[in-house]
């Protein structure tokens, strides 16, 4: 059956995918958004979000101080390690600017920083109530546009044809549908909720990992454009990973299931041994590496173990610790071995040298004589009662996407752009964000290509 | 409260998160308090990410609603009456107001005397019946605000609540229902500002009435000037201004209240809200006829349905929704002596 055909067809219905609608929309194209997810669990990751990285020369009314974009830049490149199309990055960070402004014309309502995210309060502007009061924001505005949107909506073919798309079949419950259109925005996020794909990479250690955005980023567009000649960007093995609780649901547990503790004691894995240095740096850092290494572990697994002077020093997570008042009872616990838990506090607690602790700065407080050494914040863990957390590698994001250019154009294996085909969002992120991450990037590159491709787009099939 | 301590995304709201936000562990009198803090305007249950059907099924709007109606029976004096929450209903609070007719029937007086309101039932038998039905009112009030003082004060806490005028004004221009800078939802996707609106004329019109009873005491014991006042005498205006805001305002927020969602509220709660909105309307639309028909055959039965429903509604005010009003402020200036320590 053939579905009314709109000017402009966006696939993916998240922050990337409404900003390339609105901005296709108010260029006068009639625009549809395919959104995979039933309306109460739409916006993709979006609705997990929180804030929007965004330059600006001077204090706005919601950021302080300045924050250049060279300075944004700069940033880019080093969590990156130089694996991002420079171009793009500059473009994103200029356009980062006026980002805020053109979100607020949609209804967007943005706050400075929540408590206890201070440090951003110069680099990101929060969404009140977060990403999916975002999300709402946008589909009133969409709703007020006129924009059609198709919820439980699953793509199950592109119909590619002279280095363009002709139409897309989608299918609802059991109906199958195709939507012809003039031009096609892909926003439809990379490839983290399809398990399938990842046990292919990773092996049956996929089985445990968490997912902790949207079950619906399966990937599908991206592989179909794959197929169909797209140019791939970033490295299809790696995603963005941290170390979550390993009790957070299999999808959709966002920001709750993190755990701020990993710096306070010590980590140890199934077998009751430390593994890195749990010192090394600050959060967001080590926040950032942690989901690797403890993929890395046997059985994916590993247990943040601290005592209670540092019971109220971190973020209070959702699931509540596993405590005892000895070392032992908490290893019966966990299913640890209590005498190998107890052989490697004992070692750790007299390997540390006393120093002056602050959470606040990398402190003195470090071991010696271990492999691996804690080089910072290490304190005897002696102080009942003792309280374990289990981690697992909770998946934020995968980095594989569609090579773009500036324009927001997916660019074919033959080097030529797509006559008619653009994406936003995490979809191509990857252009950017080679590796690493930096907080709110991901949003204001999402805001940013959204806007452009829609514009693209729209001015593309309106006169 | 777990997950929102955890997540904090809504802690721009209102003052509920910034509450919970100070407190890591929750007695029941923490909750009490997070929920008479809450104006049930629902933007952080569509601005959850775990909100039903999320399996965490996040609904701090229904959870607060349900710790309102435990607060009410909690703070309730005397105690045996806290079962009126419940039970209380459209049903009963009419019964009452015809009961009270009945009573106030075998006092009446005279029933021809046009304009002569103390000629239908005599001065000093109303003063005497309200003075008494006042009373009661004002110590189960008084008591129950001060209960839930104390409860939102907690055991561990050394600052007791103090007077505080932004917390009053809070109170009186409903602060966070706009805080954001626009109106509360009323769906997921549309603000509008329509319960601000009419809870305004409600309370206003509510206060109006109760200034031109006053104002009309004094008149009579303090000039000897007696009722019925002039059209354009202080008492009348006030009541008339008064009553209209309070025919408007209940209305609306009947209106208001079948449009809801009802995620965001307490389904057994129901009665408790539409009989103190009913008995307020009937009051004022009763009270406004009066007015109007007081020269004709019709004043001394209209005087006495009219006296029935203001004694229903004043039976019913320590034992009803009119509580919210209380313990909201008490709430609001627990949370001003919070923040300014």
């Amino acid at each position: 059956m053939t579905a009314p055909s709109a000017d402009v067809v966006v696939l993916g219905g998240g922050n990337a995918g409404l900003c390339a609608a609105l901005a296709a929309r108010q260029r006068g194209a009639t625009v549809v958004v395919i959104e995979r997810a039933p309306k109460a669990f739409r916006g993709g990751n979006s609705r997990h979000t929180r804030n929007l990285r965004s330059m600006h020369d001077a204090p706005t009314d919601l950021l302080v101080d300045a924050y250049s974009e060279d300075e944004f830049v700069t940033d880019l490149l080093r969590v990156t390690g130089g694996k991002t199309n420079e171009a793009l990055a500059r473009r994103v960070v200029r356009e980062s600017a006026n980002c805020p402004a053109w979100m607020r014309s949609f209804g967007a309502r943005l706050q400075p920083p929540l408590r206890g995210t201070l440090h951003l309060d110069r680099t990101n502007v929060f969404f009140l109530g977060g990403g999916k009061a975002l999300m709402n924001s946008y589909y009133a505005a969409a709703a007020r546009m006129g924009i059609a949107v198709r919820y439980d909506a699953e793509v199950t073919a592109l119909e590619v044809v002279d280095g363009g798309i002709r139409s897309v079949t989608i299918r609802q419950g059991h109906e199958e549908s195709t939507i012809a259109g003039k031009a096609f925005v892909l926003a439809a996020g990379g490839f983290e909720s399809n398990l399938d794909w990842l046990k292919d990479i990773w092996g049956e250690a996929a089985d445990n990992f968490i997912i902790r955005g949207t079950p619906y980023n399966t990937g599908t567009v991206l592989r179909l454009m794959l197929d169909a000649g797209a140019q791939p960007v970033g490295d299809p093995s790696q995603f963005h990973a941290v170390a979550i609780d390993a009790r957070a649901p299999k999808f959709d547990g966002g920001i709750v299931t993190r755990l701020d503790c990993v710096s306070l004691g010590i980590v140890v894995n199934r077998h009751g041994q430390r593994f890195y240095d749990e010192g090394e740096d600050f959060w967001p850092k080590r926040y950032a590496i942690w989901g690797r290494l403890v993929a890395q572990q046997p059985g994916q697994i590993a247990y943040s173990i601290i005592d209670a002077r540092s019971a109220s020093l971190f973020m209070p997570s959702v699931f509540p610790p596993m405590a005892a008042n000895s070392i032992p009872e908490l290893a019966r616990q966990l299913n640890l071995s209590p005498e190998a838990l107890q052989q490697t506090v004992d070692v750790f607690n007299r390997s540390v040298s006393r120093g002056s602790f602050n959470h606040a700065v990398l402190d003195d407080c470090r071991t010696t004589g271990l492999t691996p050494d804690k080089t910072h914040w290490a304190r005897p863990i002696d102080t009942p009662p003792f309280w374990g957390y289990p981690l697992r590698p909770g998946i934020t994001f995968t980095y594989l996407g569609l090579k773009v250019d500036e324009r927001a154009r997916v660019l074919m294996t033959n080097g030529e752009p797509a006559a008619n085909v653009y994406a936003a969002g995490e979809i191509m992120a990857g252009n950017v964000l080679g590796q690493g991450y930096v907080a709110g990037v991901g949003m204001t590159i999402g805001t940013v290509f959204g806007r452009i491709a829609g514009a693209e787009a729209g001015a593309r099939v309106s006169p | 409260m777990t997950v929102c301590n955890a997540c904090r995304y809504c802690e721009a709201y209102c003052p509920v998160f910034q509450a919970m936000e100070n407190r890591t562990a929750f007695a029941k009198g923490d909750i009490l308090y997070l929920s008479n803090l809450c104006h049930n305007c629902g933007e952080c249950l569509y601005a959850c990410q775990y909100a039903p059907p999320h399996e965490f099924g996040i609904d701090v709007p229904r959870v607060l609603a349900e710790a309102r109606l435990e607060s009410y029976e909690e703070f309730c004096w005397p105690a045996f009456m806290s079962g009126a929450f419940r039970r209380g209903g459209t049903l009963l609070s009419l019964a009452l107001a015809v009961s009270s007719m009945v009573l106030l029937l075998g006092l009446v007086r005279s029933s021809d005397a046009k304009s002569d309101f103390y000629a239908v039932i005599p001065h000093d038998v109303m003063v005497g019946l309200f003075g008494a039905v006042g009373l009661l009112i004002v110590v189960a009030l008084t008591v129950g605000f001060r209960r839930a003082t104390m409860s939102f004060r907690g055991p561990s806490s050394s600052v007791a609540s103090g007077f505080s005028r932004t917390a009053v004004g809070d109170a009186l221009t409903l602060r966070h229902l706009h805080t954001a800078g626009e109106d509360c939802t009323s769906d997921v996707e549309t603000r509008t500002p329509w319960r601000r609106y009419f809870h305004h004329c409600t309370f206003y019109g509510f206060a109006l009435c109760f200034a031109s009873t006053s104002v009309a005491a004094v008149y009579h014991v303090v000039f000897g000037w007696t009722a019925p006042y002039a059209f354009a005498s202080a008492p009348v205006i006030l009541g008339t201004v008064g009553g209209l805001g309070l025919v408007i305002g209940p209305l609306g927020l009947l209106a208001v209240r079948q449009q809801r969602d009802p995620a965001l509220g307490d389904p057994r709660q129901a009665g408790l809200d539409v009989s103190f909105i009913v008995m307020l309307l009937m009051t004022s639309i009763t009270g406004l006829l009066l007015l109007a028909l007081r020269g004709t055959a019709a004043m001394s039965a209209l005087l006495v349905v009219h006296l029935g429903f203001v004694l229903g509604l004043f039976l019913t005010l320590p034992y009803g929704k009119f509580v919210h009003g209380l313990y909201r402020t008490a709430a609001l200036l627990r949370f001003r002596t919070e923040v300014s320590r």
